[in-house]
């Protein structure tokens, strides 16, 4: 079964922004699925729609086989969301918020007391509990929509842009939380703009643009279509002139640093043995972007170039 | 969901309501009683007396049932005015409409919250009004029935205004275009048969004289109205509020894009 079923999609707002031009789009249960795209793209809408708080134009949406139009309440039951803005009474406190939003699905004051209280151990907010939420970091604010959203222990857990604005240690923790919840059988659906999030957490992609996905498969085949690497090689010793090496094409940052742009079927070893033979020693070797990050750009600008593998 | 599961979500609703007003009694409780003591001393004590009596009564003790049914009016409205649109401005009314809860479910919650309020304020004030004169109950039963039907009519009335607010100005034009002049034209400080017969049946177009006068009859057992007929206009009332506050959650309308 599909925990999320999306069928030709509408939505055109009343001032004519067509945002979501028939949407198709299928996360299967227990997989953990990146949605991307620029700003603009359609993401927020479309979780807008599965989430109820935007009205569809058009097309079907079902949560884990429930019709959002026949069986609402039902797929409702089966869905949580972590919005991408800050959306709860700042005038509660951590935890009013999330005893209230268990309420909301019918759970017992006594059950939510004990869930409330394992989301928070687990996210490192229990001695938080009773401060005011508009006290709380960012940080913090973000983890109490996490800790909300699984009140009621969903099926599936949408997540609009979760680390924005967090630091990298607790994005890192985060991530792992992430990873553990879909262990355990939640279905996730993320959005994001840190792609090397998705690249790390997700194992499926969708890339979506300008109200159309132009890319829906596995991260490991996406990646595979990307063909070139580029990599910044850090000298050991100054190189004023750029040797001329008919294999690779190479760049001269500045007199300690170049950059190479290495084919998938190119080896780095007969690239290292044509520098040796310029008198060129490589101290250090790295990525000089996130690979997903390289797709992304490429897919957005000309997803034509991706799809005959230049 | 479950039989079960709806009565925990809407009492969840209503305990958020009831505490969100209590939490800022200095704001929800305190005022009326603090403008109501100002109404008793100004216009029973040192006016009234020279009113004289109206309809039998002093006019202490005639205004004061429509003092107290004037402060059950704006608080069960402004409480659930307030409050949705406060929950629609800093989105947490999100957290209601991802939730399984039926429609009905999420206005009787908020209605209840505006009753509440409406009654504790109302409670405050008849104890205020004691201080001033006396208030023997003529009939119990009109006097619980029209407050509670009264509070539920202009909780509906708040929660409309809510859903169609965009700022906060927009949730203070109508009580203060509509619902003060149509409170203050409602027969609270006078009786409509003072009034030259075209006035008097102007007077019998607003809603609120209905309302003030069959709490009055509760109280004093004197109404300008019938109040068969008071009870008939406050049921029509909210049979067409709650519809129309129904059609707008179920469309969406103000809540979603």
């Amino acid at each position: 079964m599909y925990a999320l079923e999306i069928n030709n999609l509408e939505k055109t707002y009343e001032n004519k922004l067509h945002a979501l031009k028939g949407v198709d789009l299928k996360v299967q249960e227990g997989d953990f699925f990146a949605l991307l795209g620029p700003n603009g793209a359609g993401k927020s809408t479309l979780i807008g729609i599965v989430s109820s708080l935007v009205n569809k134009t058009g097309g079907k949406v079902k949560i884990f086989g429930h019709d959002t139009e026949t069986d609402l309440n039902q797929g409702k039951t089966c869905l949580g969301v972590v919005p991408q803005e800050v959306n709860f009474s700042f005038w509660e406190s951590c935890m009013e918020i999330v005893l209230n939003q268990a309420g909301y699905y019918g759970i017992s004051r006594k059950v939510a007391y004990d869930r409330a209280e394992k989301y928070f151990t687990k996210l490192g907010m229990w001695d938080k509990r009773n401060d005011r939420s508009r006290t709380l970091s960012g940080g913090l604010k973000r983890r109490l929509m996490i800790a909300r959203s699984l009140m009621h222990e969903p099926n599936l857990l949408i997540l609009d842009e979760p680390t924005a604005g967090v630091d990298v240690e607790l994005r890192r923790s985060m991530w792992d939380f992430l990873l553990e919840i879909n262990r355990n059988g939640t279905t996730i659906v993320l959005t994001t703009h840190y792609l090397e999030e998705a690249e790390n957490l997700c194992r499926n992609i969708a890339i979506i643009d300008k109200g159309n996905i132009i890319e829906d498969t596995s991260m490991k085949s996406l990646l595979g279509k990307l063909n070139t690497c580029i990599y910044l090689l850090e000298l050991c010793n100054s190189c004023e002139i750029l040797p001329e090496i008919d294999e690779f094409q190479l760049r001269r940052i500045d007199s300690m640093t170049l950059e190479v742009e290495v084919l998938r079927e190119q080896n780095l070893n007969q690239l290292f043995e044509y520098l040796d033979k310029c008198n060129i020693q490589v101290g250090n070797i790295r990525s000089k972007s996130n690979r997903l990050e390289e797709l992304f750009i490429r897919l957005l600008n000309n997803k034509d170039e991706i799809h005959n593998g230049q | 969901m479950g039989n079960e599961r709806i009565l925990i979500a809407f009492i969840t609703i209503i305990i958020k309501e009831v505490s969100r007003f209590l939490r800022i009694w200095g704001q929800t409780i305190l005022p009326p009683a603090v403008s109501m003591t100002l109404y008793f001393i100004i216009f029973g004590s040192l006016i009234g007396p020279r009113i004289g009596r109206m309809d039998g009564f002093e006019y202490m003790e005639f205004i004061a049932p429509g003092l107290i049914m004037m402060s059950v009016i704006n608080n069960s409205y402004s409480n659930v005015v307030a409050s949705f649109f406060g929950a629609k401005f800093q989105r947490h009314i999100e957290e209601m409409l991802i939730a399984p809860i039926p429609n009905s479910v999420i206005l009787t919650g908020y209605v209840i919250g505006g009753v509440a309020r409406g009654l504790v304020v109302g409670l405050v004030v008849t104890i205020v009004a004691m201080f001033f004169t006396k208030l023997q109950i003529h009939n119990y039963f009109i006097v619980v029935s029209v407050v509670f039907l009264t509070a539920v009519l202009f909780s509906l009335g708040g929660f409309i205004n809510a859903v169609y607010a965009k700022t906060f100005d927009d949730i203070s034009i109508i009580p203060t275009f509509v619902l003060t002049p149509l409170i203050y034209l409602g027969g609270i400080f006078y009786s409509i048969e003072l009034l030259p017969d075209f006035w008097e049946g102007i007077s019998k177009l607003n809603p609120i004289l209905y309302m003030v006068n069959a709490f009055r009859y509760g109280i004093l057992g004197v109404s300008d109205i019938e109040i068969g007929y008071a009870f008939t206009i406050i049921f029509v009332f909210i049979i067409l509020l709650a519809g129309f506050a129904l059609t707008l959650l179920k469309r969406g309308t103000g809540l979603k894009s």
